[in-house]
């Protein structure tokens, strides 16, 4: 068959994981690193096989938490399914709301009001930055650090959490987001107590940025680990910080300009080797960025409704047909892909993980590499684990 | 970025004989999908991900869906000649009925790709491929030699629905553990019985209560001394 | 035999202790308490945000969460529990070492939660092994989970070393290695452990009464 000629002809099973023949004599240790375990992020077992300290294969061992979220969802209701989307990646239940209100919305040809817009961006911007702090937090324990950079991280999240709990009645799970706008209005005390956080976040990113990026065993540990290049990064479908790590400009907020990001100003920091390093400095970066846009959205919060006039809550029957709608969620690119039979339960509920995809590649990134740098490298794809098993 | 029938057209054109046909999609989301015979999917992909205006190189998402067989009652009018008896004299009359006829239609199992230009930062593009049936047709090819994002969604399309992916490097279950028997997210798939307590039972989980409890009762009383609170 | 309320605390003024060996030994062991570090979704987070600096557990005796069972005394099972982790769960709590204590936090640990109509979720932890206190919420606050420590700690205050009612880890009688189950080919085998659990007994009332109950104690 004739095929267009491409310039760089790519050879048969470049895209796969380049075997390592062990050193050493004898057989290989075969240890499995997990279900529990202090440092994998929850529920999730490595099988690794071992020369010595050299990593010569891994295959990650899925679904302890596969709570059949997908199932569920298509034996209840479209607005019965919001509660559920909270416990997917349940560091962020705002951005998994977010993303399934789009998708909905993508498949009813909803419209949603100004101000539920700019509610979205502002707890969308506080959630991605909560979760970047508290994931450098985690990346930084399991370095041995001992949980100090996670107690800062956790400080300020508690503060994000406060003004969460004040406009949606709850910590964690939310369940803020609906079908055409958001649930509750957010009150002039709760935008001013909101603009008071924000003016302390750039001094926390400061004190982060001072105690950790030029630190010394930090530095030593992470530069040069756990190396990916960004063609393969494309080809296994990794999005989010692990993406623009290996210098791949592609975020979703810029590319779909989804909701009303381009009115805001922001800049999306890139990498340059796609190391660890680079993947805590981009963390870093977009909380900064993070920041910047909050203070726009703060600014600029017009008046109106949060909900659309014309949006159907209750018994929403949507015409037989199918979308997927997608965000730039902090783990990556989250989206849901639903179709419709125009019953008042949606025929196909699909999930797209971040979190699980990005770990398509986490054998090519680990092989090779010694045992104590797998746990570092697999904390730098910032996993939940609720998300990868859904 | 090319509408469908744009889209539709390049292929045929450089992959000949491929089988494309467009699935349209009637609600606002306008994302309207390709189907793709199984037989010429691995070109028709390649040709995808590395033609110059295209350039598909960022598989987003593989979906599994299950379409049960369908019922189907057709009603139609049948003449036919039978031998009647008219005031008292049998004579051959030609007689019109309706017949309701019922047929099976087989289902499928169907695979959805998503795809995305990271490069043309443009999409999606949305393919679809269709097995013969659910019981033992169940092959597709995999397209994890082209996109390695679809190796684990592959992976779990198989654990949860049972297509097989031809060329798949690893094929085996991914939630599940390895001695499950079932394909769980099928439509037809039955839970196992491990009935627990509800205290607002209801239509169905109160079939279920209703049965589980005659089942204990048959079993014998023995089984239910637990002690009260 | 515990000693007069009004006696203990006028000899305290004098600076003499009076105490039983039974409450001296409950007081150590109830401030002293170590979980184990083992959250399995959700509430896990809760449960880290409960050890960090706002919701101080260490104040309570939770010094270290240590990630070893042979170290650990208290379970806390944060998150669901799916059929495919089960078995670790009950093999991680044969492990530990006597006296060892479990809490079940969350709607998801204690039945099942909101993803009960699962083909992987396991209805409840307390299938298979003993649970001491069950904390509802989904996921409960940090302030909850205190209170659950709290009330395990009185429960420990009030466990008599001798008698009937005298906990496991002194009754050379009682259960010691709970069983493993086995991942079969559509369900767990045996569905739930008969020692621990038994299936609520529905009972027919008036009119659609149903009441259910029956799990045996610990």
């Amino acid at each position: 068959m004739s095929l267009t000629e491409t310039k760089t002809e790519k050879p048969e099973g470049w895209n796969r994981p380049t075997p390592i023949a062990p050193e050493g004599e004898g057989e290989l240790l075969e240890v499995a690193m997990g279900p529990h375990h202090p440092s994998t992020h929850g529920v999730f077992r490595m099988d690794v096989a071992l020369d010595g300290e050299r990593v010569i294969r891994l295959k990650p061992v899925f679904g302890y938490l596969h709570r059949n979220h997908e199932k569920l969802a298509e034996g209840q209701s479209y607005l019965a399914s919001m509660p559920y989307t909270d416990r997917l990646d349940y560091i962020c239940p705002i951005t998994n709301n977010w993303a399934y209100a789009l998708a909905v919305e993508k498949l009813i040809g909803q419209d949603v009001p100004e101000r539920a817009e700019y509610l979205r961006v502002i707890l969308g911007e506080l959630t991605r930055f909560q979760n970047h702090a508290s994931s450098i937090g985690f990346l930084i324990q399991e370095m041995g650090a001992s949980g100090t950079p996670l107690m800062y991280a956790f400080r300020e999240r508690e503060k994000i959490l406060d003004l969460f709990e004040e406009l949606t009645g709850a910590r964690m799970m939310v369940n803020y987001m609906r079908f055409g706008g958001c649930r509750v209005d957010a009150s002039a005390e709760w935008l001013d107590k909101t603009r008071k956080v924000v003016e302390g976040l750039p001094g926390f990113v400061d004190e982060f940025d001072q105690l950790l990026s030029s630190n010394e065993i930090l530095m030593a540990r992470t530069q040069g680990v756990g190396l990916l290049s960004a063609e393969l990064a494309i080809n296994a479908g990794v999005t989010g910080p692990m993406l623009r790590a290996s210098g791949v400009n592609y975020d979703v907020r810029k590319v779909d300009g989804y909701g009303i990001y381009n009115r805001f100003n922001f800049r999306v920091p890139l990498g340059d080797h796609g190391d660890v390093y680079d993947r805590y400095m981009i963390r870093l970066l977009e909380m900064r960025e993070s920041i910047a846009i909050l203070n726009q959205a703060l600014k600029e919060i017009s008046g109106g409704p949060v909900m659309s006039p014309t949006a159907k809550i209750r018994g929403l029957r949507p015409k037989p047909g199918e979308a997927y709608g997608r965000i730039e969620a902090p783990k990556g690119e989250l989206g849901f892909y639903l179709i419709s039979d125009g019953g008042l339960n949606p025929y196909r509920y699909r999930v797209r993980p971040p979190s699980l995809i990005n770990l398509t590649i986490l054998e090519d990134m680990c092989l090779g590499v010694n045992v104590a740098d797998v746990v570092l490298i697999f904390g730098s794809v910032d996993i939940v684990l609720g998300e990868v098993d859904r | 970025m090319k509408t469908v029938e744009e889209i539709k057209s390049m292929i045929e054109a450089a992959v000949p004989g491929a089988g494309v046909e467009i699935v349209p999609n009637p609600s606002p989301s306008g994302q309207h999908s390709l189907r793709l015979a199984p037989s010429h999917a691995i070109q028709i992909a390649k040709f995808l991900r590395d033609e110059a205006e295209l350039k598909l190189d960022f598989l987003s998402n593989v979906t599994g869906v299950d379409w049960p067989d369908k019922e189907i009652a057709e009603k139609a009018k049948v003449t036919r000649t039978v031998t009647k008896t008219v005031d008292g004299v049998e004579q051959t009359v030609d007689e019109t009925v309706e017949e309701t006829h019922k047929r099976i239609e087989a289902g499928f199992l169907e695979a959805v790709y998503h795809l995305y230009s990271v490069e043309k930062k443009h999409g999606p593009v949305v393919l679809r491929m269709r097995t013969v049936n659910r019981t033992d047709q169940v092959e597709l090819p995999s397209l994890t030699p082209i996109w390695r994002s679809a190796e684990f969604q592959e992976r779990e399309i198989f654990d949860l629905y049972g297509i097989i992916f031809t060329g798949h490097p690893d094929l085996r279950r991914l939630l599940m553990w390895d001695a499950f028997k079932d394909h769980p997210m099928r439509r037809d798939y039955v839970e196992p019985d491990d009935f627990d307590y509800e205290p607002t039972a209801h239509d169905e989980v109160l079939k279920r209560a209703q049965a589980h409890k005659d089942k204990e009762q048959k079993i014998g009383n023995k089984e239910q001394g637990s002690t009260t609170a | 035999m515990a000693v007069d309320e009004g006696l203990k605390i006028e000899l305290g003024k004098q600076g003499v202790l009076v105490t039983t060996i039974e409450e001296l030994y409950n007081w150590g062991r109830r401030n002293s308490i170590w979980p184990m570090q083992f959250g399995l979704a959700c509430c896990a987070i809760e449960m880290i945000a409960t050890t960090m600096a706002r919701y101080d557990l260490a104040r309570f005796g939770a010094e270290v969460f240590r990630p070893s069972p042979r170290q650990a005394d208290l379970m806390i099972i944060s998150g669901t529990v799916t059929k495919k982790m089960a078995p670790q769960v009950v093999r991680l709590y044969n492990q530990m070492a006597e006296p060892k204590y479990v809490i079940a936090m969350g709607a998801c640990a204690i039945s099942g939660g909101p993803f009960k109509q699962g083909y992987n979720v396991l209805k409840g932890i307390d299938r298979y092994i003993p649970v001491d206190v069950h904390i509802p919420g989904c996921p409960p606050r940090p302030e909850a989970l205190m209170q659950a420590f709290m009330t395990l700690q009185k429960k420990i205050d009030g466990q008599h070393l001798t008698g009937e009612d005298r906990p496991r880890f002194l009754n050379a009688e009682a259960q010691g290695e709970f069983p493993v189950p086995v991942q079969g080919e559509h369900d767990l085998e045996p569905a739930s452990n008969p020692g621990v659990w038994t299936v609520p007994v529905v009972m027919q009332g008036t009119g659609n009464g149903d009441q259910g109950s029956g799990n045996s104690k610990s």
